[in-house]
Order: structure tokens, then C-alpha cells, then sequence
């Protein structure tokens, strides 16, 4: 995996609720939600973005509601993946299931202002600044989540496994 | 080498065994749960793997409360959506507006859940359950959605932080004193990815309905899950409620904490979250003279019949303050019914409160209380970031319901014991 673009950066703890305010959830449509994307922390980001930008963040990116809306709305807005310096632990699970690329990258989002241009090297496990010469380490994927990935998600490694097994596994 | 409550819980519901803190493991659901908001999002994930049936239709529940009654067209497709799938799977625990509750108050009070259980929820409060000694957790729509069609759900196995409290409480401190207390110490990810486990005899002291608001707020801390002991006073709670006989873990007495804190009591006033971070946690006395808008009492944090009941002992012969709305949403429609019983409801309406029937609405800005551009709520609830209950430049700060009462009738953020005396009930 690999993404160069534009970065947009953000401070700590960027919760839910500025990623998708909760009155969008009535809706689970990509389109509507990425009309909203990031409203309450940039009111002007979902006009901004472009295909391919890269957001760039703190600790404790997506702290809050379970809501997978949030990682639909980042993802509908055309993000290509969202770097932090830690996730809050709901947010992680989704994006994996949702299939929007994260990753964790600690002292990048210190260093970067926002419009700078990064490349993110998933399969090496580094990202850079360009213009810069300092190579950034992410931080490995769990072997089990990179099993999902390679399925294409939670729902397509369910189905895989219910076929192999001719059925719904024994509980 | 010892292993913690958590790990304890977890181990007796998957193959693997001798569990170590970062390993991935499979585990049975005995519950999964799902709401209006994040419910259709996973029978949308769950219809497209062509399967007949769910897991087990007694094992899973469906409640829709954060929109309920439909505050608009939208958000009543959303719960008409949920509604014919637990029929057409014959999910017979969906419960329809009129007989619904919050879904962390109304688990609980229906015995859905019980000790020793593991518990997934399409909703960040699951961790709530954790009060009844059960392993419970937060995931997203289509988490929930392999569950139902599984049975199983991956987990990476917790550290664990260790809180001890000791001491006698203060007049007026309460579970939600503590929690936001030990929130502001850790920070809002000082438990991120970790179980938060609580002991000490001073949570020994505490009431269900407090342990289970301890429970609700770990996620606020960025915990995976909170977790007391089972005691007399989860055993009593339990006792002819719970639907499956309780099961009884304990921590091995040479488990391995990443981490400890040691509390007393004695020396934690009632507790204030300001914006906007549910760690921005400072003690009452430096709150007083922050003038409010509005006051919520309720949420699945705060709406159970014994926090109704403090606020009601707060307000009874009282007036709201005139610049102030006070909103009261006791959390079920059993709190509801046992709330208008015992005249508490009565004193609310006879205060100049508006009483709603169960929802999550103001707390999370749905429906039933928004805030306008630079008001100010003070809220019973688990969150105030920016937007919360409303305009992005809103204001939400955090309190027991015992202050949010006192506040009420003063009009700005206030110690309990300046309106109702020393002495809590």
C-alpha cells in the first residue's frame, strides 16, 4: 500500500463527533456523510478536500461514539488514509472493517504544517515528508489484521470462512 | 504468570488458552447489541452475506432509543428498518418505543446480561455492563453484523490498570465524582486499549446504579472495558432479574497490572468536566459562579431511579432558576414508572422541569434539548466535546445529577450542599 498527497493536519483527541457531528446519523449514505466530514472541527473541510488528501493527526484520533459513519464520511470525502499518533480503539476496528487505511506514526503530525506533501510506504513501514530527508516509522499492522485486509474486509473473511465451513460455525 | 479479571472472562470464551496481554483471540458473544443508529448499517452488512438467520435470535437485541420517537422522516426510516428485521428474524428482544429504555439502563434491568458474560454493542457505552462483573465492549456496525451471523468476535486481549479506592465519601460524591475524578488523572486515552479494573473498599460501598455509571465513562478514558468484582451487591442486583445464572470470575491474586492508582476518597469533592474533553475534570469549588442555559438529568450515564432520586431530594419545594431549561429524561420506561410512583416526577413537573420519556436525544445533539450558538449545559451525561448537544460553539460541562439539580435552581454551576445542607441522601 502505497499514498502520496496533500496533507491536512489536526490536533489531539479529534473525536466523532467533529468527524460526523451526530445530527448527519440519520443517514448512512457515503455521499450525504462526506458533505459533513470533519464540519465541527473545519466547517470548510468537506469543501477543501480533494481525491487523495491525506490527514495527519495527534493521539487519540476518532476518540468517542462506535459510530462507523465516521470512517464512511473520511472515506466518501476522498481521504486517501489518516495518519495519528494513536487511535482511539472503536475507530481503529471500523476503519479496518470499512477499508480505510490507517496508520500510526508517532512525531509526524509534530512536524508537519498543513499543504506539505507525505509518502506513505505501507509495505516498508515508513513515511516521508517531501523536501525532507527524515524517514518516519509506522507502526506494523497485527499479522490478524493484515489476514482481513488481504480478504477484503470483516464481511468478505465471514463469508470466506462461513463457505469453508458449509455453514455458520459451531458456537 | 496471574491473569486479570478481563483476561479471566475472556479465556473462558475462546479456544486459546493461557491468554497474554496482546494476543488476538476468537470469542463467544453470549449478547450483541444494536441501536437505530448503528443497526441498520450492520443488517445492511449482515443481509449481504445470504445467510438465513442470525446466530442465535435470543442473543441478540435490538433497542432503539437515540432517535426515538422519531424525530423526523429520516430517523424513522432508520428505526423501521431495525424493527422488520427482529421480526423477520424473530429477535424477540427488540423493544419498541413505550417499552423501551436507554440500552445500558435497559440491559441490565431486563437480566439481558449478567457476570461472567461477554457483551459486544454497536455502541461506544457498552462497556457499561462491566458494573455487573461481565466482559462488555464497544465495536462498530459491521463488528455487530459478523457477530450475528457468527456467534464469534475477534478481540486483542487487554492490559489492565488497576484502580483502588479507599476512604469514606464525601457528603454528595457519587460513582460519576469518581469516575470523572480518575478520568482527569489518566487523561482522555490514559486507558486506551486497556481493561480499567475497580477495587477498594469504597466501591465496595457503592450502589449498582454507581458502578454502572463507573463502567459507562471508561471508554471516555479510552478503556476497552471496565470491570468490578462480583459482591453481595452485584449477587442481590442479579438475584431473580438475570436470565442466565450468573458466572463468577476473579483476578488471580498475582495478576499483572500495567498500571495502578490509589484514590482516597475522603479528599474528592464533587467533580466538574468543562469543555471541552471529559478529562478537563476540576473540583466543583472552582466551577461555582459559571452561569448555565440549560440542565439535562439522565442518559445511560445518569437516568437510573436513584439518580432521579437525588435530584428530585435537591428540588423538592425548589424552583428552576428562571434562565434556566432543566430537561429530565429518567433512562427506562420501568425508572419512568417507578419515578411517577414515588412522586418524584411530580417534584420535576412542580419545579418547572420538563419530563421526556426515554431517549439518548439531547445528549448526543439529536433531538429534545439542542443547544443554540454559545450556550451553556450542564449535563448529567458521559460527553462534552465541541458540538456535543449542538452548535459547534456550545458548551457542555459534566456533573452528577446531584449537582445538576443543586445548579438548576441556582442558575449557575453549584455544590449540592449550599442548596440542600450537608447531608446527601
Amino acid at each position: 500500500m502505497k499514498f502520496s498527497g496533500k496533507i491536512w493536519v489536526f490536533g489531539d483527541d479529534v473525536d466523532t463527533d467533529q468527524i460526523i457531528p451526530a445530527r448527519y446519523l440519520t443517514s448512512s449514505d457515503p455521499e450525504v456523510l462526506a458533505k459533513h466530514c470533519m464540519e465541527d472541527a473545519d466547517p470548510a473541510f468537506p469543501e477543501k478536500v480533494g481525491r487523495g488528501d491525506i490527514i495527519v493527526a495527534g493521539k487519540n484520533f476518532g476518540s468517542g461514539s462506535s459510530r462507523e459513519h465516521a470512517p464512511i464520511a473520511i472515506k466518501a470525502a476522498g481521504v486517501a488514509c489518516v495518519i495519528a499518533e494513536s487511535f482511539a480503539r472503536i475507530f481503529f476496528r471500523n476503519a479496518f472493517n470499512m477499508g480505510l487505511p490507517i496508520f500510526v506514526c508517532e512525531g509526524l503530525s509534530r512536524v508537519v504544517k498543513e499543504g506539505d506533501v507525505v509518502h506513505v510506504d505501507g509495505d516498508k513501514g515508513e513515511i516521508t515528508i517531501e523536501g525532507k530527508s527524515k524517514r518516519f516509522r509506522v507502526a506494523p499492522i497485527p499479522p490478524f489484521m493484515q489476514g482481513l485486509i488481504e480478504d477484503g474486509g470483516l464481511m468478505a473473511h465471514v463469508k470466506k470462512r462461513l463457505a469453508a465451513q458449509g455453514a455458520r460455525p459451531a458456537v | 504468570m496471574g491473569k486479570t479479571l478481563t483476561q479471566k472472562i475472556l479465556e473462558d470464551h475462546c479456544e486459546e488458552k493461557d491468554l497474554a496481554a496482546g494476543q488476538i483471540i476468537q470469542c463467544r458473544v453470549d449478547i450483541a447489541l444494536g441501536n437505530d443508529v448503528t443497526a441498520p448499517l450492520a443488517i445492511q452488512a449482515f443481509e449481504g452475506l445470504g445467510i438465513d438467520g442470525v446466530f442465535d435470535p435470543d442473543r441478540v437485541v435490538l433497542v432503539p432509543d437515540h432517535f426515538v420517537p422519531n424525530k423526523d422522516i429520516a430517523a424513522a426510516t432508520q428505526a423501521k428498518v431495525m424493527r422488520q428485521f427482529a421480526r423477520k428474524y424473530a429477535i424477540k428482544n427488540y423493544f419498541e418505543v413505550g417499552q423501551m429504555g436507554i440500552e445500558h439502563a435497559l440491559l441490565p434491568e431486563k437480566g439481558l446480561v449478567t457476570a461472567g458474560d461477554v457483551v459486544i454493542g454497536a455502541d461506544s457505552h457498552t462497556c457499561t455492563y462491566g458494573a455487573l462483573g461481565a466482559f462488555a465492549t464497544g465495536v462498530g456496525s459491521t463488528d455487530l453484523a459478523a457477530v450475528m451471523a457468527t456467534g464469534r468476535c475477534w478481540f486483542r486481549v487487554p492490559e489492565a490498570m488497576r484502580f483502588i479506592y479507599h476512604g469514606k465519601r464525601q457528603a454528595w460524591v457519587t460513582g460519576k465524582d469518581l469516575i470523572l475524578h480518575t478520568i482527569g488523572d489518566i487523561g482522555v486515552d490514559g486507558a486506551l486499549y486497556r481493561a480499567m479494573e475497580f477495587t477498594g473498599e469504597a466501591v465496595a460501598s457503592l450502589s449498582m446504579d454507581d458502578r454502572l455509571t463507573m463502567a459507562n465513562m471508561t471508554i471516555e478514558a479510552g478503556a476497552k472495558n471496565g470491570i468490578f468484582e462480583v459482591d453481595e451487591t452485584t449477587r442481590a442486583y442479579l438475584e431473580g432479574r438475570a436470565l442466565r445464572p450468573p458466572r463468577v470470575f476473579r483476578a488471580d491474586t498475582d495478576a499483572v497490572y500495567v498500571e495502578e492508582r490509589d484514590y482516597d476518597v475522603s479528599k474528592i469533592s464533587p467533580r466538574i468536566a468543562f469543555p471541552s474533553l471529559p478529562g478537563n475534570v476540576r473540583p466543583v469549588e472552582e466551577a461555582e459562579d459559571i452561569q448555565i442555559d440549560q440542565v439535562v438529568i439522565g442518559s445511560c450515564t445518569n437516568g437510573r431511579l436513584s439518580d432521579l432520586r437525588v435530584a428530585a431530594k435537591i428540588l423538592a419545594g425548589r424552583r428552576v432558576h428562571p434562565d434556566v431549561r432543566l430537561i429530565v429524561f429518567p433512562a427506562t420506561q420501568e425508572i419512568y414508572l417507578n419515578a411517577l410512583r414515588e412522586g418524584i416526577l411530580e417534584v420535576f413537573v412542580a419545579a418547572g422541569a420538563a419530563v421526556s420519556t426515554p431517549t439518548c436525544g439531547p445528549c448526543l445533539g439529536g433531538h429534545m434539548g439542542i443547544l443554540a450558538e454559545g450556550e451553556r449545559a450542564l449535563a448529567t451525561t458521559n460527553r462534552n466535546f465541541p458540538g456535543r448537544m449542538g452548535h459547534p460553539k456550545s458548551e457542555v460541562y459534566l456533573a452528577s445529577p446531584a449537582v445538576a439539580a443543586a445548579s438548576a435552581v441556582t442558575g449557575k454551576i453549584t455544590h449540592p450542599a449550599r442548596v440542600a445542607g450537608e447531608e446527601s441522601i
